[in-house]
């Protein structure tokens, strides 16, 4: 560690046995409720983010279960508007409360600060208001849930959206309250980014997680606001009928679409980009390698960015939308390929000749590798102006996010939970039953979302009730690969969870990580560090030997 | 000391940058309308009083200096400067919202209001349509900003009572600069604002 | 309003020091005045009828005047350069968000079977307002999409959801 720290005690460290860590530094339910800890926050994102995970999870479930039979009686315990209103629900409980959440403010509000060797993030007060706004955003959409539901999808398209009955407004503004809550945790990222990294930390020297978040972190400040002011736009059009939206009163719904996509597309990065951060962590780590080129990923996050907001207009393809403005926009989407594209090359570049350690995390990783690869590639077919004509609006289109959004973000999350879950908690999993399930969670995404590509291009649309028979087969295996990852996950939840009934086992760094929140005890202290760390060498050099002889077990 | 006044003015801007974000796509569906609309927009433009329209550009402008002096003065410790200031910005800021009252008042009562609510124009009127729209923009860009103004008063206000404790002085006056950034970005926007909606329509 | 001369004898002590706390008054008078000044321009330009060129003034007018308010009232003259990107990058982003609204909304061209002709050229459907235009030609407008956005779904998104109930058919390959 010496060479990695400097400080005035660090022997002295070595010494000191398991402090008090920030957990148990204070009791009671009010000291979590008014933490301004970056770590409890990040702790009670999590659990948030867990908890709607299994709500948008049930009515993934739901969803698949209707889709077993296409030819429903009349008497089909789920009939059709049940069924728009569970991929609604599906799509708003997993883009807003769980994606978007789940690595900047989960894992980022945990990992972030401490990666800088930071005591805190820049604001932390403001980061718990973030939390209770989140937690307010949360409580309303439950309620527009439970007063009738929203079957708009989580798009909210005009004019559907401003004339459907059921509580859209609600839901809007849920999604508005949401934003600002992603606003601020972005605003404090940034700033912690700019002013608190440590002594002789450049801009260079910070991880590579940091990067990305900092990347997403711009987007969701410059971006947010906009589908925020459409979103009170369209709940003001359904108060009052003002016909901004309206085509009747002189309005245009495409301008929705634009408005809506300024936003939404990169708020697609807004969640893939924090995935991309934790691969960016695990491979070295468990690869014992430099990361090759590091400088080139670090840009690239930002250049993904950036490029992000050039593209919005290719979900408009058949949607009126003019046709040179379709060429531009799709010959600017390809653009996106090619900083993602660095990405994927420079992860298997550091993988190549490296020491691969597959545990739990590298296992995550390596199938993020795999279906984002995929998700990305599939995405060029939808880019390109022909063939998106005939996939819009097709299986294939769900395929497609599903495996970035999901195959991307949510797999990069679990591994990225197994990976800090000893930091978080200070106890170790079992290995065993991790692995299976994510085994189990690889191959059931698979199945279920394979066979939707091959619906897709054989024209199956979105989001209908009904099918012909044809497509039976594939929506059967699609639903079975739905229990697959449902049983997967299940294992995973279950084998974290009982590694929190063992007493704290975790050493400081289990994986050898080179990054500073594994120079801390596992949980950290309160303060996250003994004292001030000093940086001395680049991130991910595995060529100067790590001592790892702080681990106290 | 420093960093934290730094990270808090960075912190600051991000949030005046989202601010003028959310006014931002305003002004581009106004655009993009009036482009569509050209006629109507300049038929709607008429109903607008250009006089107070200007009586309020003016009341918001000095607000702004005696903001930027009250942030002067806190930073040079002068408390009782900063005060009279604070006051000033304060009144012209009520002065504004009362002179815009008056202004919405006269609207709604020509049926002037948008959408299913706009009554000046038959709706069988050719012109109905783009006059409509033009008002829709009016009131939620002018709301919008108004609320950010009164929002302000209010900030204004709790300012003022921290500093009739004697809370700031050169040492430590965050708080009197931020809410000063603020104060300037709604006045920023009321200058594009300002032409636009009742010079230009 | 005491605090005045104080601050017009420290500037008078201090010359040029803009960043420096002690002066200021002066300077801010000064920008108030040109705001002040610049406020007139804009509301007699708007008497004169330059045409289209009237938006452009306004709107160059109104930048200059932002300018002066970022520049001196927000301190952006003598902070951080980071602040200020931040104020132009906003800017450039809606610049952005406009140049391609205005892409597709100037260049539609109506697919319907009546005809390939830009839709600009034929003015919103139901409307008549081209007959009692005073213009003998009708003006090339954008051509706006005035019906409902039923054809408009994008990736990731379908307007209304699925007319559910009745058997679908798969789209002709």
């Amino acid at each position: 560690m010496a060479d990695i720290l400097t400080s005035p005690h660090a022997g002295a460290d070595v010494h000191h046995g398991k402090e008090i860590d920030y957990i148990e530094a204070k009791k009671g339910i009010w000291s979590w409720m008014s933490t301004v800890d970056h770590k409890r926050l990040g702790l009670m994102y999590f659990w948030a983010v867990v908890a709607n995970f299994i709500v948008g999870g049930i009515f993934a479930l739901l969803v698949r279960i209707t889709l077993l039979t296409g030819n429903h009686g009349d008497n089909y315990f789920i009939n059709a508007e049940t069924y728009n209103r569970f991929f609604t629900l599906h799509g708003i409980v997993m883009v807003f409360l769980v994606i978007i959440p789940s690595v900047p403010a989960a894992l980022g509000n945990f990992v972030l600060p401490l990666m800088l060797g930071a005591k805190d993030v820049a604001f932390p007060r403001m980061n718990l208001a973030s939390f209770w706004i989140y937690i307010v955003g949360w409580t309303m959409a439950i309620t527009a849930i439970c007063l009738g539901m929203v079957d708009t999808g989580w798009t909210f398209y005009t004019p559907y959206s401003s004339t459907t009955n059921g509580p859209v407004s609600l839901m809007a503004l849920a999604a508005f309250t949401l934003g600002f809550s992603s606003i601020f945790t972005g605003i404090n990222f940034i700033a912690t980014v700019h002013k608190l990294r440590a002594p002789g930390m450049g801009w260079f020297d910070m991880p590579l997680f940091v990067w990305s978040i900092y990347s997403t972190s711009l987007i969701q400040v410059l971006a947010t606001p906009v589908v925020g002011i459409t979103l009170v736009l369209l709940t003001i059009e359904r108060a009052w009928g003002i016909g901004v939206f309206d085509a009747s009163k002189g309005g245009d719904p495409v301008l929705f679409q634009h408005f809506f996509w300024f936003y939404s597309h990169p708020a697609v990065y807004i969640m893939i980009l924090p995935g991309m951060a934790i691969i960016s962590e695990i491979i070295p780590t468990f690869s014992a390698k430099t990361m090759f080129g590091y400088k080139a990923v670090a840009y690239s996050s930002v250049a993904i960015a950036l490029i992000g907001f050039l593209v919005w207009g290719h979900h408009m393809f058949p949607s009126g939308q003019s046709q040179l403005a379709s060429l531009v926009f799709s010959f600017l989407t390809f653009l996106v390929a090619i900083p993602s594209g660095i990405k994927v090359f420079n992860w298997l570049a550091t993988m190549w000749r490296g020491n691969i350690a597959m545990d739990t995390p590298m296992v995550w990783a390596v199938s993020f590798l795999l279906l984002f690869t995929i998700g990305g590639l599939t995405g060029i077919f939808l880019g390109s102006l022909s063939t998106d004509i005939h996939l819009h609006d097709t299986y294939f289109v769900v395929a497609h996010f599903h495996y970035v959004m999901m195959g991307g973000t949510i797999t990069a999350f679990l591994g990225g939970v197994h990976y800090w879950w000893p930091k978080m908690f200070g106890r170790m999993y079992n290995e065993g039953p991790a692995k299976i399930a994510a085994y189990l969670y690889f191959i059931g995404f698979n199945v279920l979302f394979l066979s939707q590509f091959v619906m897709g291009s054989n024209g199956m649309p979105r989001r209908y009730y009904n099918y012909l028979p044809e497509f039976q087969p594939w929506h059967i295996a699609s639903t079975v690969g739905s229990w697959i990852i449902a049983a997967g996950l299940f294992l995973a939840l279950g084998n974290l969870l009982a590694s929190l009934r063992k007493p704290k086992d975790a050493p400081d760094n289990p994986w050898k990580g080179t990054t500073l929140e594994w120079q801390t005890q596992s949980p950290p202290i309160e303060h996250n560090f003994h004292d001030q760390p000093v940086l001395h060498r680049a991130p991910y050099d595995y060529r100067t030997p790590v001592s790892v002889d702080r681990e106290i077990h | 000391m420093q960093q934290q006044f730094d990270a808090s003015k960075l912190g600051m801007w991000l949030f005046l940058a989202t601010e003028i974000l959310l006014f931002g796509v305003l002004f581009v569906g106004f655009g993009l309308s009036q482009g569509r609309w050209p006629e109507e927009f300049k038929q709607a433009h008429h109903h607008l009083d250009r006089v107070l329209g200007a009586f309020n550009t003016v009341v918001l402008l000095f607000s702004s200096f005696t903001m930027v002096m009250a942030v002067n003065s806190a930073s040079r410790s002068k408390r009782k400067a900063t005060i009279n200031y604070l006051i000033v910005t304060i009144l012209c800021a009520i002065a504004f919202l009362v002179v815009k009252y008056f202004e919405y008042s006269h609207k709604i009562h020509e049926g002037l209001l948008p959408g299913q609510y706009f009554t000046y124009l038959a709706s069988t009127d050719p012109m109905a349509k783009g006059n409509s729209v033009f008002f829709g923009f009016y009131f939620m860009m002018t709301g919008l900003h108004g609320f950010h103004i009164f929002a302000g008063v209010v900030v204004l206000c709790l300012l003022l009572k921290e500093t009739i404790k004697g809370k700031y002085n050169a040492a430590y006056y965050t708080p009197v600069d931020l809410v000063g950034l603020y104060w300037h970005i709604v006045d920023l926007i009321w200058i594009y604002l300002f032409p636009l909606l009742y010079l230009i329509g | 309003m005491q605090a005045t001369h104080h601050d017009s004898h420290h500037h008078q002590h201090h010359g040029e020091h803009a960043h420096h706390p002690h002066d200021g008054f002066k300077q801010y008078l000064a920008v108030l005045g040109a705001l002040l000044v610049l406020t007139m321009i804009t509301v007699g330009a708007s008497y004169l009828d330059f045409g289209a060129a009237n938006i452009v003034i306004a709107v160059l007018i109104a930048t200059v005047k932002a300018s002066l308010v970022a520049l001196f009232f927000m301190h952006l003259k003598d902070d951080n350069p980071v602040n200020a990107m931040i104020l132009v990058s906003c800017f450039l982003f809606l610049g952005l968000l406009l140049t391609f609204c205005l892409l597709d909304i100037d260049t539609r061209v109506d697919e319907s079977p009546t005809g390939k002709t830009p839709i600009s050229a034929q003015g919103p459907p139901s409307l008549g307002r081209e007959q009692t235009s005073t213009d003998a030609a009708p003006k090339p407008r954008p051509g706006w999409i005035d019906t409902h956005g039923g054809g408009g779904h994008g990736d990731g998104s379908s307007a209304a959801p699925a007319p559910a109930g009745q058997p679908q058919h798969a789209p002709a390959h």
